[in-house]
């Protein structure tokens, strides 16, 4: 923005052959993905490092980026205290203004030192609400940054397993509860298992593709995660026999449709997503409507559940499925965040009901 | 607008108090009411109500937040015990109800310590305490209108936050915005700079004050809309509540422009029962009102203040609020809205920089804020303050900080730049950060033309942005807009065929009257079938409500942006002479650069507004008018005025509210004025007149087509001349004018409305003395009383001016219409006792903020209800008269001479009572204020021995009075009604006399007619 400063251009190339050019954040490489929008306005050291924007290019709606920096990498119970993973997930970053200077107590570094060093891309200077209209109106659409000199082919992050590429290769313990829960991870965030160990359980983090059929638990909680759910074979294949057993089940996100997928229902990609902190959640027969947290292209088709399931939230604004629920078994899983980071608190008494069902309450 | 007939089923044109309101119950009775959509007012009205058991006796649902909830929210104590029951935190204090306890509570928490009203709109005599002394003064002048304050910890220099919350009977509860203060705790959120939504606040912070948003306001039990504050450390995410308002406030009118989301109008919904899920999102008509907006733009609001229109004024801002309006600006970059909005102030800014401004003690000005602290940030980055050093005098966040640096080093590489340099590149970042062409003209000594010449050439343009309230994600059904360069496409193009344009920031002098215009203008246009478009940029009128028009258009009323979206819109025509002098000021430049002005030609505008052309105009016609000349040195000045004789009014031409206008007396003031009137205005010429002194001032509001008269109504002022029209209380139709006046009246507005050949609405004020009639002043545009000469006719004006500039045939008005049975008085509304030590008397420059009609058989009733609605009470037993200078002491006798015998007890100070025992009449001898000796005057209004002070100038010089000031400004103080001219003092004391307040018939508006 400011006259003077050598800053570096870069643009943004969609598939349908649209170029945005900006100005370089970040790290100066290109880099290829799925482009998807976010219209939350806070948040973003929690958005980037969320798994389930694997393979993403990310475009913030809200135009003033970077304001409060990045805060420090503190680590707490064996996880990053300010981020969601231990990492940033995102394939690169594209916003309207960028804020070179920023202004938080508790930042540590930039926006755009903490890219760089993570070694992602970002551009500013772009009319991201005339590219949310059009990926709102063409749906999701491939598309790469491109930093000059440094072209670089499309990729379709759907094409692979990205789950395998989030989850982690070993089992990990939190917390000390009597109570346990075996917590599938296929790209969780760190803020659930934040929510399970502050409520007093014990959380075994499990590969995505881990076995836990034989293992011993007293909830499972299927975690949120990113791409086609219908990848994840083996997860649901291990879910299926779960649910034999009758033990308490809970999804967030993609382990709603992984839940959907293993009780036989069907799931399908949404033209853009729902990805934001101000989506509208109605708890089916009630008035009751929460504001959630969101970040999802996959949704369960409510059509196809089976016996003995129901729609448990539905969106608001748009009818599409937030949750499903068993009529008579502890097994509900929810499509909206719970856990927040970012976004809103309020149904953050989803963790508080499921341990109380896992401890023997209703 | 509310009082428009075509809002509600049944109007009362009545005050707001428990009395009246109970008596318009007991008429109407309602089923229901509504508390929380009248402010601060209709609140406290409606919990005395409530106390009095009136809602019970009459069986009337208090509909929407129960009174209970309200009562939590002003009541400190109650408030930090419900909330403390919630673990939510509030302020250490303690509440108190006498200066005693609340030295001892001060002693305890430390100073400085912050003192709280009760029940106050605005923060009324609240304030930041450094020692007892200071605690003393504060808390008994609380104490004289209140039984209780609050003394807590001061917490400086914290953020001040704050979240609109809407809650329904189902318990849905969701935050529709919150915002962020520019300048930190301190100072009143209602004269801070907001931005919307906060922009220093992480996820973790914005969703931990939003969740204690939602958890207090259950707590609480609202339903509807709410307003909850905080402050919040800036190093740790420890907060505090400080206060909940259970209403739609000025908070909420800016929440409801800044997000598209209609506050008050789902509140209503919510009162009336209404699940959130069940209202839909007006903007997207498909989504549900139970969400979030997403904003994807900042929002800027600035306060407007007029301080300097008050002789004495403090002006510094703080806890307590002086601001008379305020301005919001949209932009996709901090400094894009800035910028825009420090322009939209109208206070002759151009932006951030660029300004003609100089601070004699920078570093006082960044620690004791006034209303211009903003330039002072900028002086001190130009002076290479660091960044740090202004944070630690002004605790503006640093985010800020940086982002006025960033638009003060790219002014800096302009400076170095010449013109032949300046490459679209570098022209773009300028219009992306917020420069308008005259601050890039003014930076490189061109034209604000040239650059637009420029901007042409680079293809350098704004473009249309949609508010949608879901940041893009759903398609939009509305087309509520605002300009930025911070893009590469608009969202839309629709041509708008009537561009009307808006009156701007609610300032001294124009206010919620145009906005009424405005709209009404609209409303013609839209029955006529035209497609229209509303331009303005104050977010407290309902011109800015998107449903109004067909398109709204939120952003600067300029030459500049006006020109671009001609170009963007090319619409039919632009109607700008229904939003008050900011308009119409466009006239002839936009017109010279060809754009098409519906109405009477700008030429003609410029031959009323040029005083010069003006007057030759009214010699050619045989129009007598007062001995004027334009200025061109002090000397001839002071010949003119020994010419004709003092005292002579000074004035520049194209003013509105008196700006610098003054009376001088001698030689002396009148090179004082000199001074301060060439400093407002460099582009116009200023001019000095004859002021004529005991004479009567009429004005007469009309429309014309084609130079044709088509209505017209003509209102006397109670006050002689000397007081500004806008300060005057207006009496429609006139009662006390000799017939021979009128006629002549009526002759001249039509002589006048033919030769500049007028088609739409006009204002002609005159003087009128020895049935000689002489013309002050001309506007051609509506003017500030056409809603309440149409309000009284029945006949809108603004519909018949809309239907004559659009060439459309006139409605027909019956002659009948204007011989009414009833009497309209307008009275003023003035806000003396929030704008600390200004001195309460009315003159040639407007001091009023506000305006109430009322309706009575005739002037006494009419009048009484009108003072009785802008604050007066009703006075049984005891006045305090000084009364001036001999003619104001005879005209007074003979009511007073009335009142004694009607048991009233009279007080005078050592002349007037001299005088009126003298006439035999009895009353108290009380010393002046200074002389120090008792009985005092100042004792008797300190301890609210009166009911009533009458305090009449012995001239209209504003020279200090110090007696009189003090008795001025102690009544104001301690809230005792006071009354500064003789001619409303004398009707005043008739209307009380010829009406008890229990005679006084609440009749509603449909029965005046």
């Amino acid at each position: 923005m400011v006259v003077g400063k050598t800053s570096g251009i870069a643009s943004l190339v969609l598939k349908d052959g649209t170029v945005f050019s900006g100005i370089s954040f970040g790290a100066r490489t290109s880099t290829a993905g799925e482009v998807v929008f976010n219209t939350g306005m806070v948040g973003y050291p929690e958005s980037l490092t969320d798994p389930s924007y694997a393979g993403q290019i990310l475009v913030l709606t809200y135009p003033l980026v970077g304001n409060y920096g990045v805060p420090p990498h503190d680590v707490e119970n064996g996880l990053l205290k300010f981020f969601e993973s231990s990492k940033i997930h995102i394939k690169g970053l594209i916003v309207a203004d960028y804020s070179r200077e920023y202004s938080h107590w508790n930042a540590k570094s930039s926006l755009s030192e903490w890219m760089a060093q993570e070694g992602i891309p970002g551009i500013s200077g772009i009319d991201t609400r005339a590219l949310t209209k059009k990926l709102r109106t063409h749906g999701t659409m491939l598309g790469k940054i491109e930093q000059p000199g440094k072209t670089i082919d499309f990729y379709d992050p759907n094409k692979e397993n990205l789950v395998a590429q989030v989850s982690p290769k070993e089992v990990q313990i939190y917390g000390t509860g009597k109570t346990r829960i075996l917590l599938v991870d296929t790209g969780c965030k760190n803020n659930i298992i934040r929510s399970f160990v502050s409520r007093g359980a014990k959380v075994i983090r499990v590969p995505y593709d881990y076995d836990f059929t034989k293992k011993a638990y007293d909830g499972l909680f299927i975690a949120n995660g990113p791409g086609d759910p219908k990848m994840c074979t083996a997860t649901i294949e291990h879910l299926r026999q779960a649910l034999v057993q009758e033990k308490p089940v809970f999804g967030i996100c993609l382990g709603n449709q992984l839940l959907a997928l293993a009780s036989g229902a069907d799931t399908y990609k949404l033209k853009f997503g729902h990805r934001g902190q101000n989506q509208p959640c109605i708890e089916v027969g009630t008035k009751r409507c929460y504001i959630t947290s969101q970040n999802h292209g996959f949704a369960v088709d409510t059509k196809t559940l089976q016996k003995g399931w129901k729609e448990w939230f539905v969106n608001a604004n748009d009818g599409t499925n937030e949750g499903i629920i068993h009529s008579n078994k502890p097994f509900f899983s929810v499509q909206f965040h719970p856990e927040a980071t970012p976004g809103p608190v309020d149904t953050t008494w989803l963790f508080d009901r499921f341990l109380r069902i896992v401890r023997g309450g209703r | 607008m509310q009082t428009s007939d075509h809002l509600a089923d049944q109007v009362y044109f009545v005050p707001i108090t428990p009395w009246s309101v109970e008596r318009v119950i007991e008429q109407e009775r309602p089923d229901g009411i509504l508390l929380s959509f009248g402010g601060q007012t209709a609140l406290n009205c409606g919990v005395a109500l409530e106390k009095k058991g009136v809602f019970k006796k009459y069986g009337v649902k208090v509909l929407g937040t129960p009174v209970k909830s309200i009562e939590y929210t002003e009541d400190r104590e109650l408030f930090v015990k419900k909330l403390t029951e919630i673990n939510v935190k509030t302020p250490k204090g303690k509440a108190c109800t006498n200066v005693d306890g609340a030295l001892s509570a001060a002693k305890a928490i430390g100073y400085p310590i912050m003192v709280r009203v009760a029940y106050a709109l605005g923060g009324l005599g609240s304030g930041m305490c450094r020692s007892d002394a200071e605690l003393k003064e504060k808390a008994s002048q609380a104490f004289a209108s209140v039984s209780q304050i609050l003394v807590e910890e001061y917490l400086y220099g914290w953020k001040e936050v704050e979240y609109e919350v809407v809650r329904d009977a189902f318990d849905n509860c969701v935050t529709v915005c919150n915002m962020e203060n520019f300048d930190p705790m301190g100072i009143h959120t209602g004269e801070s700079i907001v931005v919307a939504p906060s922009q220093t606040l992480s996820n973790s912070e914005y969703h931990k004050l939003r969740e204690i948003a939602i958890r207090t306001i259950r707590h609480l039990g609202i339903v509807g809309e709410c307003n909850i504050q905080y402050a919040l450390d800036p190093n740790s995410e420890e907060y505090r509540v400080i206060e909940v308002n259970a209403r739609l406030s000025r908070s909420s009118a800016l929440a409801s422009k800044a997000t598209g989301y209609p506050l008050a109008f789902v509140a209503a919904k919510l009162a009336l029962g209404h699940a959130l899920t069940d209202v839909k999102n007006s903007i997207t008509q498909v989504t549900t009102a139970c969400f979030e907006p997403a904003l994807d733009y900042i929002v800027v609001k600035i306060p407007r203040w007029d301080l300097q229109k008050f002789k004495h004024v403090r002006r510094e801002i703080g806890s307590e609020m002086k601001s008379v309006g305020e301005i919001m600006a949209i932009g996709r970059t901090f400094e894009e809205a800035l910028q825009k909005a420090l322009r939209m102030l109208g206070t002759g800014m151009e932006g951030l920089v660029c300004n003609d401004i100089a601070f004699e003690n920078l570093e006082k000005e960044l620690r004791e804020p006034t209303d211009e602290r903003i330039f002072a940030v900028v002086e001190a980055l130009k002076r290479g303050y660091s960044i740090d050093k202004i944070h630690n005098f002004s605790r503006i966040d640093n985010w800020f900080l940086y982002k006025l640096r960033n638009i003060i080093t790219l002014e800096k590489s302009l400076r170095k730049l010449s013109w032949i340099r300046l490459n679209r590149e570098i022209l773009l970042s300028a219009k992306r950060t917020g420069f308008s062409d005259r601050q890039i003209a003014l930076i490189f000594g061109k034209s604000e033309l040239d650059v637009r010449g420029l901007r042409k050439k680079f293809d350098v343009r704004p473009y249309l942005k949609q508010i949608d309230t879901l940041a893009a994600e759903y398609p939009a059904k509305t087309n509520y807009l605002y300009l930025t360069y911070n893009a590469q496409e608009s969202d839309v193009s629709s041509p708008g065929q009537v561009m009307v344009l808006g009156g701007g920031a609610y300032r001294i002098g124009s206010s919620v009257e145009f906005d009424w215009c405005c709209v009404n203008a609209v409303m013609t246009l839209r029955k006529l079938g035209y497609k229209t478009t509303m331009v303005n940029y104050n977010p407290e009128t309902v011109s800015t409500d998107y449903d109004i028009c067909d398109t709204l258009i939120f952003d600067e009323i300029s030459f500049e942006v006006i020109r671009d979206l001609w170009e963007l819109e090319k619409p039919l025509g632009v109607l700008l002479s229904m939003g008050g002098q900011i308009p119409n000021n466009l006239a002839l430049p936009l017109w010279k650069s060809g754009v098409r002005i519906l109405g009477t030609s700008p030429a003609s505008i410029d031959a009323a507004e040029d005083r010069h052309k003006f007057s030759k105009l009214l010699d050619t016609l045989g129009i007598d008018q007062p001995a004027w000349k334009e200025l061109t040195t002090i000397r001839e000045a002071k010949r003119f005025a020994k010419n004709v004789g003092y005292p002579v009014l000074v004035r520049p031409s194209y003013v509105l509210s008196g700006a610098a206008m003054s009376v001088a007396y001698n030689d002396e003031t009148l090179e004082a004025y000199l001074h301060l009137a060439s400093k407002v205005s460099k582009e116009h010429p200023v001019v000095v007149s004859k002021f004529i002194t005991g004479a009567k001032e009429i004005e007469i509001d009309a429309v014309a087509s084609k130079g044709e008269l088509a209505c017209w109504a003509i209102s006397e002022h109670v006050e002689n001349a000397g007081v500004h029209s806008g300060d005057a209380t207006l009496v429609l139709p006139p009662q006390r004018l000799y017939l021979e006046t009128t006629r002549r009246i009526k002759t001249i507005t039509k002589a006048i409305a033919a030769s500049l050949r007028i088609t739409g609405p006009f204002n002609i004020q005159f003087i009128a003395k020895d049935n000689q009639v002489k013309v002050i002043e001309c506007n051609l545009r509506a003017s500030r009383s056409f809603p309440f000469v149409s309000k009284v006719f029945r006949v809108n004006f603004i519909d018949v001016a809309t239907k004559a500039m659009m060439g459309k045939e006139l409605p027909k008005i019956e002659k009948s219409a204007f011989e009414l049975d009833y009497v309209g008085v307008k009275a003023p509304q003035f806000s003396f006792s929030r704008l600390k030590g200004s001195d309460p008397i009315l003159s040639v420059e407007m001091a009023s903020t506000g305006e109430v009609a009322c309706f009575g058989d005739d002037l006494h009733e009419a009048f009484l209800k009108a003072f009785l609605s802008v604050g007066y009470t009703y006075p049984r037993k005891s006045i305090l008269l000084s009364t001036g200078v001999p003619e104001s002491k005879a005209e007074l006798l003979e009511p007073c001479r009335r009142l004694q015998l009607r048991g009233y007890r009279l007080y005078a100070s050592a002349g007037t009572q001299q005088y009126l025992s003298q006439n035999g009449v009895k009353c108290a001898m009380l010393h002046w204020p200074l002389s120090g000796e008792k009985p005092n005057i100042m004792d008797v209004i300190r301890e609210r021995k009166v009911e009533l002070v009458i305090n009449i100038p012995k001239s209209l010089d504003r020279k200090e009075l110090s007696n009189d000031y003090q008795i001025r400004r102690a009544a104001v103080d301690f809230n005792v009604p006071l009354i500064t001219n003789t001619q409303v003092a004398k009707l005043f004391l008739d209307s009380i006399l010829s009406r008890r307040e229990k005679d006084l018939k609440l009749k509603p508006w449909h029965e005046y007619r």
